[in-house]
């Protein structure tokens, strides 16, 4: 019995890399991927020849990062499922489980766009040497990051999967980003202004519904300069150690890529291709 | 061999099939034609599974269509439109293709040299013509020895050599004892391959039989002709 279900799993799996494995290979030759990973090649190599190994390189190439992965994820992602419409019909003709077939597409997507962006930072720091300077900073910026492209293609698949017209959809992704990436900024800046401390366990649920911000605080907590903690982050700081505040900060990420998938998942079972 | 009974479908405000019944019999061609906006396309994706219908039952060789992907493998089929991931070849795209059908022991490729497309198979398939995907995509209905094959449309886009080659070939295959579904526009088609004929308006089955009585029912000597006598019936009616 046991052997039967192991097999199936198998099976299930192999049936998931059988859908991702191509799926990679037409991403990884696509013009945008390289364009992608040559951007954050010369961001990191460009701040480390101006900025040594640093933790203020490192700081900078974090703002850089969380600015550019949540929207080229969120873009590429929503027109990447519109694009393979019709081919998603000709997958479906095939015996196959519509759970397989979402999450080869899914890890057919954020596998490249993950690597691209971990390779386009670590190649420039192992030139360098200089990997040893701030190692953990680095690991953290590279696994949030890593995060957030698992994050945003699922919410990209969740909106290309709920509204049928690309623009519509396109135009969503746009504003989920604005809102996460800036007006968040905005707003949290206004509150903090007009507040005394007793708002801060609201500031807190705030950070917490935000990824980016929350890989942004747990950079932060690698470095331990209040000053440069934001807003938000001085309050996580307060409340949290940095080991405590290490496993909020991955558990609330986790639900940031595990709901949207799932919601994702659930618009794609239902739906009349 | 399918069996529809009673099958609705409705997008939204617009109720696309109204209840629908027939039966393509294993063995034979059944063509399927109507007007634009028919529900010809719902129909076959109704039977593939793409699209979940709203009431009734489907089945396919005998199994009911609810959800479960095992019936797929004995079906083959070509949309009416390819669009295929940009960046893969043809190979690439067809060795995809075989490895999500582990249990067939061999793929049947005979349509790549008989449409002539081996040496466009290495290509990136975004480079490829308009035809040349259309081929590509036929083959990959005729993949893997399907007992049924549903082929939307499939001469549109190919020139006059490669739809004979096609057509010869589903021919031969019906011979074989395999069933098809065919949807097309182009009435002469049909007369050359279909035994028997769907005609679907607005949603509900128009009319269901062989190609002789569909002629005889209208009085017409041609298919084509015949067909345009239902329609005008069924705009009357």
């Amino acid at each position: 019995m046991t052997a039967i279900s192991a097999n199936a799993g198998a099976d299930r799996l192999g049936g998931v890399w059988n859908v991702a494995k191509p799926q990679i290979r037409n991403v990884v030759r696509s013009r945008w991927l390289v364009c992608y990973l040559a951007f954050f090649l010369i961001a990191t190599e460009g701040l480390l020849r101006f900025n040594g190994g640093d933790p203020k390189t490192l700081l900078s190439l974090g703002n850089v990062v969380l600015f550019i992965v949540p929207l080229v994820t969120l873009v590429y992602g929503t027109v990447y499922l519109y694009n393979s419409r019709e081919f998603i019909e000709l997958l479906l003709a095939q015996p196959l489980k519509r759970g397989t077939l979402f999450t080869g597409l899914y890890l057919g997507l954020v596998i490249p766009l993950a690597a691209s962006l971990v390779g386009g930072v670590t190649i420039p720091f192992i030139y360098h040497g200089v990997v040893d300077g701030q190692p953990l900073a680095l690991v953290t910026l590279l696994t949030g990051a890593a995060a957030l492209t698992a994050a945003f293609t699922g919410i990209a698949f969740c909106v290309a999967l709920r509204f049928e017209d690309r623009l519509t959809g396109l135009g969503v992704g746009l504003a989920i980003w604005l809102l996460l990436a800036l007006v968040y900024d905005g707003v949290m800046l206004f509150v903090i202004a007009a507040s005394d401390s007793t708002m801060e366990t609201a500031l807190l649920a705030a950070s917490l519904a935000n990824p980016i911000d929350l890989v942004r605080i747990a950079l932060l907590l690698q470095f331990d300069v209040a000053a440069l903690m934001g807003y938000t982050g001085a309050v996580f700081n307060r409340f949290f150690s940095a080991a405590t505040g290490g496993v909020v900060i991955a558990m609330a990420l986790a639900a940031w890529i595990a709901i949207p998938l799932a919601g994702g998942f659930v618009a794609f079972n239902r739906r009349d291709f | 061999m399918i069996q529809i009974s009673g099958l609705k479908k409705r997008f939204g405000k617009l109720e696309v099939l109204k209840g629908i019944d027939a039966t393509a019999v294993a063995g034979r061609i059944t063509g399927i034609v109507g007007p634009n906006a028919a529900g010809k396309t719902t129909l076959i994706k109704s039977v593939l599974g793409l699209t979940r219908p709203d009431a009734g039952e489907i089945r396919v060789n005998g199994t009911r269509v609810n959800g479960d992907e095992s019936y797929r493998r004995y079906i083959g089929y070509m949309p009416q439109m390819a669009r295929f991931p940009s960046n893969l070849t043809g190979l690439e795209l067809l060795a995809m293709l075989r490895d999500l059908r582990p249990d067939v022991a061999r793929a049947d490729d005979d349509l790549v040299d008989a449409l002539s497309v081996a040496p466009e198979m290495g290509k990136k398939l975004s480079d490829l013509s308009g035809g040349t995907k259309q081929k590509i995509n036929a083959i990959a209905a005729f993949l893997f020895n399907p007992s049924l094959i549903i082929l939307d449309e499939p001469t549109a886009g190919l020139d006059p050599r490669s739809s004979s080659i096609l057509k010869d070939r589903i021919l031969t295959d019906r011979g074989k004892g395999r069933t098809f579904v065919i949807t097309s526009h182009i009435m002469s088609e049909l007369e050359e391959l279909a035994d028997d004929l769907i005609f679907l308006s607005e949603g509900r089955i128009g009319f269901a039989g062989s190609i002789h009585e569909i002629k005889k029912l209208t009085c017409q000597a041609n298919l084509e002709r015949a067909v345009a006598e239902l329609m005008l019936r069924s705009e009357a009616a």
